[in-house]
């Protein structure tokens, strides 16, 4: 199979246009069939399953998360092989945990499911990265990152995505900040001026430095004038 | 509060008949005729604003008839900065740093409310007005500002520029915030005047 082959398999192997559900109850509508399959597979790693507006979602043990998504992007049967995205929930009542999400979408069988993980506050917000299952997990774990703290444990290149890397007022979205941020204005604005905007590049970027001999015959001539990039 | 102007900087009792000839008068009035009507802007679209910026260059509102047309997207060859849109506080270093690469004589035009106050965007993230980190000529308003409103901008810095004098050396000074000068306002006094209305460290709006 090349790697760019259409798939047609489940609900798209009989060549008909999908279509939209209409008049989707609010709850217990349902459910994905592979919350079931999961359920079956993960007796224990599953908490509960709910379906809200149609969707299905899948609570998930924080400590299983990386497990059951390397199930349902690889198993034949779910090949959930889209990452849309990744964030996180923080609810105003300080008992309920915060909820890291997980969208996954399976092109060939045209499902859509969400995974949560709850992470209760007061403990390390550590969760396992599914970088190493979806290369678009990369910058959409730095955002979470960036906004809410929590760190994707085997993430190759944690860094703060949005703001800037020198930002020291902590994450913006969790409920503790303030909507104006921690400094005053001047402050704000006084180590706003002082970030380093060179100073983005990560290490791989710098590394291309290393790769030199393998760069394209153009790209060498205009870099050994001395062309740069920045400044 | 020390804005009253230094002793030394006589801005305010000049004469123009006095001290300047003809032949100075009448070249400032043709250098500032050439300058005022072949303004090249170099644009900082951040947001929604630039939309009306660039609907300002099309043909309906048609720019070039104020000699504008060359869009600068080097900082290098621009005479005004048109920062269109909201700055957040990660493009503070590399607006002022355009700002400080662009040659004199320059000039910017804050369009919008966002780039002139910080807008809506009340927050974290956003810097409350462009002028607090580089010199501002004219503010537009709006939200954004029609194109009519920037055109009116415009003219208005135009107006600007053809009043200017080559004597006047003031004109051109780039302070740099200077603890010893009268025009300097510490952050601590800025804190407290924007207290009520910027501050972040005593309000929050959802109340936690």
């Amino acid at each position: 199979m090349s790697r760019f082959e259409v798939v047609k398999t489940g609900s798209s192997a009989s060549g008909a246009p999908p279509t939209t559900q209409k008049n989707v109850p609010h709850r217990n509508g349902e459910p994905n069939p592979s919350a079931k399959a999961l359920q079956e597979k993960f007796p224990s790693a599953i908490e509960r399953v709910e379906v809200v507006w149609g969707e299905t979602v899948v609570f998930v043990d924080a400590w299983s998360v990386h497990e059951v998504i390397r199930w349902l992007h690889d198993d034949e049967s779910q090949r959930y092989d889209f990452l849309s995205d990744v964030t996180a929930v923080e609810y105003r009542d300080a008992e309920v945990p915060i909820e890291v999400v997980w969208h996954l979408r399976s092109l060939p069988f045209r499902r859509f499911l969400r995974i949560k993980a709850q992470l209760q506050k007061g403990t390390a917000l550590e969760i396992e990265s599914v970088y190493d299952i979806y290369r678009s997990a990369d910058w959409l774990e730095r955002e979470c990152f960036d906004m809410f703290g929590i760190r994707f444990r085997g993430h190759p290149d944690l860094r703060r995505i949005l703001m800037w890397e020198q930002y020291r007022e902590g994450y913006p979205l969790r409920k503790d900040f303030p909507l104006r941020g921690r400094f005053s204005r001047s402050e704000q604005l006084r180590q706003a001026l002082a970030q380093n905007p060179e100073a983005r590049y990560s290490m791989e970027e710098l590394s291309i430095a290393d790769a030199f001999a393998e760069l394209p015959e153009d790209m060498r001539e205009r870099l050994s004038k001395g062309e740069r990039t920045g400044e | 509060m020390g804005l009253s102007a230094p002793s030394d900087r006589d801005v305010v009792s000049y004469t123009p008949e006095g001290q300047e000839g003809w032949v100075a008068t009448r070249l400032d009035f043709l250098v500032n005729w050439a300058r005022a009507n072949s303004l090249w802007p170099m644009p900082f679209g951040t947001a929604c604003c630039a939309i009306e910026f660039m609907a300002t260059a099309a043909s309906d509102f048609d720019l070039a008839r104020f000699g504008m047309e060359r869009m600068s997207f080097s900082p290098r060859q621009a005479d005004v900065l048109i920062c269109a849109g909201r700055v957040p506080f990660k493009l503070a270093p590399i607006i002022r740093r355009i700002w400080q690469q662009m040659p004199q004589p320059k000039w910017s035009i804050s369009m919008g409310a966002c780039a002139s106050t910080g807008g809506m965007f009340d927050n974290y993230a956003v810097v409350q007005g462009i002028d607090t980190i580089i010199p501002v000529d004219v503010y537009v308003p709006g939200c954004p500002p029609r194109p009519e409103g920037l055109i009116y901008g415009i003219r208005m810095l135009q107006e600007k520029v053809k009043n200017e004098r080559a004597a006047d050396k003031g004109t051109r000074d780039e302070m740099e915030p200077d603890p010893s000068s009268q025009l300097y306002i510490p952050p601590s006094l800025i804190d407290e005047l924007g207290e009520p209305f910027g501050n972040s460290v005593n309000q929050t709006r959802s109340g936690l």
